[in-house]
């Protein structure tokens, strides 16, 4: 059964096609694998039956020769999205044991498509974090530990279940989202490939919002071919959310592959930041080397705002998310603890329900926004993200696409950071630019470092061209050669 | 110079108050701003809430384009500037009837910028009301404490119903003004389509900001702008009847000058209007004002209207308030008075074209806003379900106009029509009410009048009023069918006078 779930999806849905498998043998070896998994904590639920249900009748669709792109394909549901019937926390607390009674976009499109859900995964509450250890479920722990050690790793986050369950076999592609790099970190962390696409390519509705201007849903998966297969389904307009393009989604996969020759890469002079490990310098430098070699012209490139991203996105962001989740009051649904009045009751359930990470960045958002302040810290940020979006539009007057390391340093040991949220914001240092402009970026697992952990690099590409990333990506992968696995452990 | 009838005397001199509204009106829609879900009275409650009104995890906004299109038919109803560009901002603040924890509504980039409105008194002379703005917003819910003492119950039917804030600049004088502009806004609403305009189930409510100033304070702000001239203002929150604009208007002026001539201050807060009392109260100081930490809703893009769009609704406008005004003036010799009669409802002045259709105008609107709009009023309906249609107004004018009856017997030949007892003509022939014109009847009941009053008639030709006997005593034996022209004509030539 080991052979069903170490099959990219491609090859799943070419062994679906040609009946070598069906989608409920598959969908068990998986089932299986997740039940074996439990020290990885990267399901917060396992949907056993329900996987082999939607098996069933993934296999009785493809008999009657009417099968979809993803056709018994069995995947991890990020916990941000809501599924219809199946619990769905965004791993907080607060939510307790909310059901909800509508599926969200992204996912009815996966289930449009054939595919079955094995469960929904980890992350950090309400996708506010980088180390997946927000998490009301604790936090998940990363398959791959440096050579010798048996320390736990964080798998990055906040989609650290994703990452996790496809770095580790438990599916064969994993749904994420990308507020600052929550898909991007986590593949570099866990040698899988992330792609967080143009802001407005997947729908929100039915995504628990964080930052409703920055978030974005995409696919965590284990080539870049299987991410452009996913994204493809997971893509396209959606009248319920305002914020969703009205574009045609483009056969992602058939990007995957194509040549790059000629293409020019831009290296932003700005992302060389002061204490990064040499390793990842140096993998920098061999993702140069084999673009180069694959034909693309390299171009050096500035960014002057960079260095503003962060501080600016932790305003934007907290600023969004304090009212975003002031849904959260324990009236309706979810969590509640009565007080001996009203007001009593919010702080109750809001003491109780929300962590301490949320309750930063609530106070955080809460703060910038108050009057007095807004001008100074709101008004500002939003100005810095202006000047970021035009960094980029001036870069890529002269380039295709850029690379970058997709984080600072490859996965860190689970509470290493814990006492210092500043150092751990750090960690989306890359990769918050790209959503303050709304802009694709996808992370591949291009090396590991001297302890044997992955590292990713990053492409960024023009909104809307995630086809170009998705043919550098190719090649890029194809020089790489990444075939290092975690050895199994758990 | 100072219109004497807005001075209020106080013991240390004269004051005079300053009046500002935002009127708060819910746009006629059948879905409500953001969710698509239905708007109605009477539905069950918590029957009409949409899991966006409730604040799902994951839900979003979609704006309504049918509500953006009433509001920019107001804007243009109110003669004010549409902005093709506005954005919708989040109002944050915690409170069980608004899911969200937020209320949509726009606060920097409203959708309609500055207007006007004019205003009648009820001499019929004319003020006009500056229009600052109008944005849409979400409605919250409804919170009822009464249901059970140790519970709030909340009913989420109108979270999220489409509200227009008409925000008007502070130019009434008088809670008289105050009264007459929400009357006129609510009639350009009503005449518009855009808002029902039903004050009683609360889809037209006012915030009403007053301050008090000294004579001539006023008019330095007018000059220069600046608020510095006048006094801090209260606002008096969700006041629904004019009356109770009028009384909370009048107590609050009042309440601030005694304090201010106690030597006191008038602190800025929200204050509420109590029905029973009479009075207003504290509601929240500007100390304990919530900071509802606006910033640009980030599910929701800025709100771009084409201009063909908006050229294509300024076309569709009706007939407004102002120009059916000046046109039934024009058109029908109608004084500005009962013009402006005519207009309060745009289904009273299509009554009354219809009806006046070759006739008399002036006699058919006098019957039409008189006796007519008294009956309905006191029968509790609408001139659209009058009983008596336009055409039975017709003929009763005409029997006037042709002599057939006098506007005394008309009254009766009406009252019987309201009865039900069919048209007039019918009425008048059945009931024998035809006016006696017929020279020849009334020459000989002249004759033996004055025959039997000698005194009299000898007494006309000195004081020719006293003919006024003579007329009563004939109307008194024709039982008032006498046509009075013709008597007054015969009793002239057989007294020998005139």
């Amino acid at each position: 059964m080991s052979q069903l779930t170490s099959l990219t999806l491609k090859a799943a849905l070419a062994g679906l096609a040609d009946k070598s498998f069906s989608s409920e043998e598959l969908t068990q070896a998986h089932v299986d694998a997740v039940a074996a998994a439990k020290p990885l904590n990267a399901f917060v639920l396992e949907t056993p039956e329900k996987a082999l249900d939607m098996a069933r009748a993934a296999d009785a669709r493809r008999a009657r020769g009417e099968a979809g792109a993803l056709e018994g394909a069995p995947l991890g549901i990020k916990d941000l999205f809501c599924t219809e019937g199946v619990r769905s926390t965004a791993c907080s607390n607060i939510l307790g044991n909310f059901v909800p009674t509508y599926e969200s976009t992204v996912t009815a499109n996966l289930w449009r498509d054939g595919a079955v859900m094995l469960g929904k995964l980890n992350m950090d509450e309400f996708a506010m974090g980088s180390s997946n250890e927000s998490s009301a479920f604790g936090p998940v722990v990363n398959p791959w530990r440096a050579e010798g050690q048996n320390a736990k790793l964080t798998p990055g986050g906040s989609s650290g279940g994703s990452a996790t369950a496809v770095a580790a076999d438990l599916c064969l592609g994993a749904t994420a989202t990308d507020t600052g790099g929550s898909i991007r970190q986590p593949a570099a962390f866990t040698g899988t490939v992330g792609i967080k696409p143009t802001y407005g390519r997947c729908s929100r509705w039915g995504v628990v919002a964080f930052a409703s201007s920055l978030d974005q849903a995409g696919p965590i998966a284990k080539t870049v071919e299987d991410a452009a297969i996913l994204l493809k389904s997971m893509s396209g307009h959606d009248a319920k959310d305002s914020t969703s393009l009205d574009i045609e989604v483009p056969d992602f996969p058939s990007f995957v592959g194509k040549s790059v020759k000629g293409l020019r890469i831009g290296i932003p002079k700005e992302y060389r930041v002061d204490g990064m490990p040499a390793e990842i310098d140096e993998l920098w430098e061999k993702g140069i080397a084999w673009l180069k070699d694959a034909g693309c012209e390299i171009v050096e490139v500035s960014l002057p705002h960079t260095k503003y991203a962060l501080p600016a996105y932790y305003i934007v962001a907290p600023a969004e998310a304090s009212s975003n989740l002031a849904r959260y009051d324990g009236m309706r649904y979810g969590l509640r603890v009565e007080g001996a009045n009203l007001t009593e009751t919010y702080v109750n359930t809001r003491a109780a329900g929300f962590g301490t990470e949320v309750k930063r960045r609530i106070l955080i958002g809460t703060y910038v926004l108050s009057a007095g302040y807004y001008d100074a810290y709101y008004v500002k940020a939003l100005k810095v993200r202006r000047r970021i979006a035009d960094d980029f539009d001036q870069a890529f007057q002269k380039v295709d696409a850029l690379l970058t390391p997709t984080a600072p340093s490859a996965a860190f040991g689970l509470g290493e950071n814990a006492d210092d949220p500043v150092a751990m914001y750090l960690n989306d240092i890359f990769t918050v630019t790209v959503n303050l402009a709304g802009l694709p970026g996808m992370s591949i697992p291009a090396g590991v470092d001297h302890k044997g952990l992955p590292l990713g690099l990053q492409l960024i590409g023009k909104a809307l061209d995630e086809g170009t990333l998705f043919s550098l990506g190719g090649a890029l992968e194809k020089a790489a050669d990444f075939r290092a696995k975690p050895a199994r452990w758990w | 110079m100072t219109d004497t009838s807005k001075v209020i005397e106080g013991r240390t001199g004269p004051w005079e108050m300053v009046l500002g509204l935002e009127i708060h009106a819910q746009v006629a829609s059948k879905a409500k701003l953001f969710s698509g879900a239905a708007v109605g009275f009477g539905g069950g409650p918590n029957e009409q809430v949409s899991l966006v009104d409730a604040a799902m995890p994951g839900m979003l906004p979609v704006i309504n384009r049918f509500c953006v299109e009433q509001a920019v038919r107001t804007g243009l109803g109110l003669k004010a500037q549409i902005n093709l560009r506005s954005t919708f901002d989040r109002k944050n603040y915690f409170y069980p009837d608004l899911p969200q924890g937020y209320q949509i509504s726009q606060f920097k980039d409203p959708v309609v910028g500055e207007g006007e409105v004019i205003v009648e008194h009820d001499d019929g002379s004319t003020f006009t009301v500056r229009i600052e703005r109008l944005h849409l917003e979400q409605d919250a819910g409804k919170s009822l404490h009464d249901q059970d003492p140790n519970a709030t119950y909340v009913d989420l039917n109108r979270a999220g119903t489409a509200l227009m804030e008409i925000v008007s600049k502070p130019d009434m004088r008088s809670a008289a003004e105050a009264a007459a502009y929400v009357k006129k806004v609510r009639t350009i609403l009503v005449y518009l389509g855009t808002c029902d305009g039903d004050m009683e189930k609360g889809n037209l409510r006012a915030d009403v900001n007053v301050s008090v100033c000294r004579p001539g304070d006023y008019e330095k702000f007018r000059e220069t702008g600046s608020f510095s001239h006048l006094g801090t203002r209260c606002e008096i929150k969700n006041v629904n009847s004019y009356r109770y604009i009028q009384q909370a208007i009048e107590y609050e002026a009042r309440r601030q000058i005694e304090i201010l001539e106690d030597g006191g201050k008038i602190i800025q807060e929200t204050r509420l209007f109590d029905p029973n009392k009479i009075e207003t109260r504290s509601m929240r100081s500007k100390e304990e004002a919530h900071d509802y930490r606006y910033f640009p809703d980030p599910d929701l893009l800025p709100l771009i209207l084409d201009p063909a769009w908006v050229k294509k609704i300024q076309d569709s406008l009706p007939e407004l308030p102002d120009a059916k005004k000046a046109r039934l003036q024009s058109q029908y010799g109608l004084s500005a008075y009962d013009a402006g009669v005519l207009i309060t409802e745009q289904a009273r002045a299509d009554f009354f074209e219809e009806a006046a259709k070759g006739r008399d105008a002036k006699l058919t609107s006098n019957w039409v806003t008189n006796e007519l709009a008294a009956r309905l009023t006191a029968a509790g309906q609408d001139i659209g379900d009058s009983p008596l249609k336009p055409a039975d107004i017709a003929e009763l004018v005409t029997l006037i106009e042709e002599g057939v009856i006098s506007s005394k017997i008309a009254k009766d030949v009406f009252d019987r029509m309201w009865a039900g007892e069919g048209g007039a003509r019918a009425i008048v022939e059945k009931q024998g009410l035809q006016q006696v014109s017929d020279t020849g009847a009334l020459e000989a009941m002249i004759d033996k009048l004055i025959a039997a009053n000698p005194g009299q008639a000898a007494a006309v030709k000195d004081k020719p009023q006293a003919i006024g006997w003579f007329v009563g005593q004939l109307m008194k034996e024709t039982g008032g069918k006498a046509n009075p022209g013709t008597v007054n004509q015969l009793l002239k030539a057989k007294l020998g006078i005139g």
